[in-house]
């Protein structure tokens, strides 16, 4: 059964089996306006938590998207090279960014649930 | 400039009904996008028409028996030579031939012009072209206006049904079609389309009219600038600044041949001097290689990894449909078709030099 959580830069995870698919909430792709590019990470570079993981550029700016917690990534969402508006039509779906195999599940702790992030975003 | 000194649109509670997202912009809070988003606004405009509030640039109209004689101190301008109605860009340079500012400078009778500046530099305008004044017979009034611009293929249509008759008006003319307006031909978009300065009992009248036409959308600054970046038109701050000179901006075509040789506007000796040294670097066009947006403060390197330039200007261009970006290049390299590469965290870009603009212009020329 999947978990999901959420950061306080606007990130959700959906946790499995000690692996995070990660990407960035539907509020965030509203604030970034559309998007034309993913600078997407290679398979098996190791993140630190606050590392910047992906580069998300909309028309206008360019933006950081941070490993929300420590790991490895496992996959990147390799259909964001050539349709990278799926970011802002599918934000928690198909247009997620990449998977992470986890180092230190009880980073997670320290996420928030759907709840407190609605709270946070108000 | 802190937040309480932040300036609001007169028809800001428009904008918040519209469901605007405000950024600030040279002081200002501005709408940035409306809800269609950037890319939407941005295509609408070039197939219909976009309503911009531009009422944070600055209308001054400028008058009196030495007029003439004032603007041709303040620019590089023949302003005598100007057919009423008729419309020039240029701009104010200081000492060193620097671009101070662009304007666009509107005759509207023998002794009377408009003169429109950017926001950012209108407080410094104003106080420039006041302490010009001083020694003409001349008079320096900024306008308390509205100022709206109507850009895109149907903006003529939208501004005939909402009452207001553009017929004859070409490209680059301004007049006055009633008490207290100022309507030019022109804009910032490369499309045919018009700018309104008007009270703001008039502009709120208008805009109404104008929203009940299907064709006209609210477009925001973010779609202004990816717009006037495809048009290869240049953003004082950015693509001008006062360290450069109409000559390495490639904007020497605004400055009659007549006045660059002996015109007597201030800045004349040192941007004569820079003509005949010829620049060191040029403005051109830059088309990222893919579809990575390379932005303005990227550096530029040749072939063989030397400096070779800045991108002043970069982004996404939705008509163009591929990252469109403007800066400047050793002059050496500033041909069509030279490739040089931006550095983009650490990345190196290929970037071709190409020609401006990379979305054809459509103005009414006649």
């Amino acid at each position: 059964m999947a978990t999901t959580y959420f950061t306080s830069d606007h990130e959700w995870l959906r946790v499995e089996g000690g692996v995070a698919t990660v990407g960035i909430t539907d509020y965030a792709q509203e604030q970034l306006g559309d998007l034309v590019f993913v600078e997407l990470p290679e398979t098996g570079k190791k993140l630190t938590k606050g590392d910047t993981a992906v580069v998300v550029e909309s028309v206008k700016a360019a933006s950081d998207v941070y490993a929300p917690v420590d790991g490895e990534i496992t996959e990147a969402n390799g259909t964001l090279s050539s349709d990278p508006s799926l970011v802002n039509s599918a934000a928690t779906g198909a247009g997620w960014l990449w998977k992470m195999k986890l180092a230190d599940e009880s980073q997670l702790a320290g996420l928030m649930d759907e709840a407190a992030y609605k709270a946070h975003i108000g | 400039m802190t937040g309480d000194d932040t300036r609001h649109l007169p028809l800001e509670d428009i904008h918040v009904a519209a469901g605007a997202r405000f950024g600030a912009f040279a002081g200002w809070s501005m709408p940035l996008t409306y809800p269609a988003g950037v890319m939407k606004e941005h295509l609408h405009t070039r197939e219909q028409a976009g309503l911009f509030d531009i009422s944070h640039m600055k209308l001054f109209e400028v008058s009196g028996p030495e007029a003439v004689a004032l603007l041709n101190r303040a620019c590089p301008l023949d302003a005598g030579a100007l057919q009423i109605s008729q419309s020039k860009l240029s701009f104010f340079l200081n000492e060193a031939g620097g671009i101070l500012d662009d304007l666009i400078v509107t005759r509207l009778g023998d002794s009377r012009f408009m003169v429109v500046a950017n926001a950012g530099n209108a407080v410094a305008d104003e106080k420039h072209l006041r302490a010009l004044a001083a020694d003409f017979d001349a008079r320096v009034e900024p306008l308390d206006r509205v100022f709206l611009a109507i850009q895109g293929p149907e903006a003529w249509a939208a501004l005939s049904r909402a009452g207001i008759e553009t017929g004859s008006l070409l490209f680059m003319h301004g007049v006055e079609p009633r008490k207290n307006w100022f309507m030019s031909r022109s804009g910032y978009t490369g499309e045919d389309g018009f700018e309104i300065g008007l009270s703001e009992a008039d502009a709120r009248d208008l805009v109404a009219k104008l929203l009940g036409d299907e064709r006209v959308l609210w477009i925001g600054l973010a779609a202004r600038d990816s717009l006037r970046l495809e048009a290869g038109l240049c953003l004082h701050g950015q693509d001008i600044t006062p360290e450069t000179d109409p000559a390495s901006a490639a904007l020497m075509w605004a400055i009659p041949k007549d006045i660059r040789a002996s015109g007597a506007f201030i800045g004349a000796d040192a941007l004569r001097a820079a003509v005949e040294r010829g620049p060191a670097q040029k403005r051109v066009g830059l088309k990222p290689e893919g579809r990575r947006p390379v932005r303005g403060g990227a550096a530029l390197f040749d072939a063989d990894g030397n400096p070779a330039g800045q991108v002043t200007s970069g982004g996404f261009g939705p008509s163009a449909g591929h990252p469109v970006a403007m800066g400047y290049v050793s002059t050496p390299l500033a041909k069509p078709g030279t490739r040089v590469f931006a550095d983009v965290r650490g990345m190196k870009i290929p970037v071709d030099i190409s020609s401006l603009p990379f979305t054809p212009h459509r103005y009414r020329k006649g």
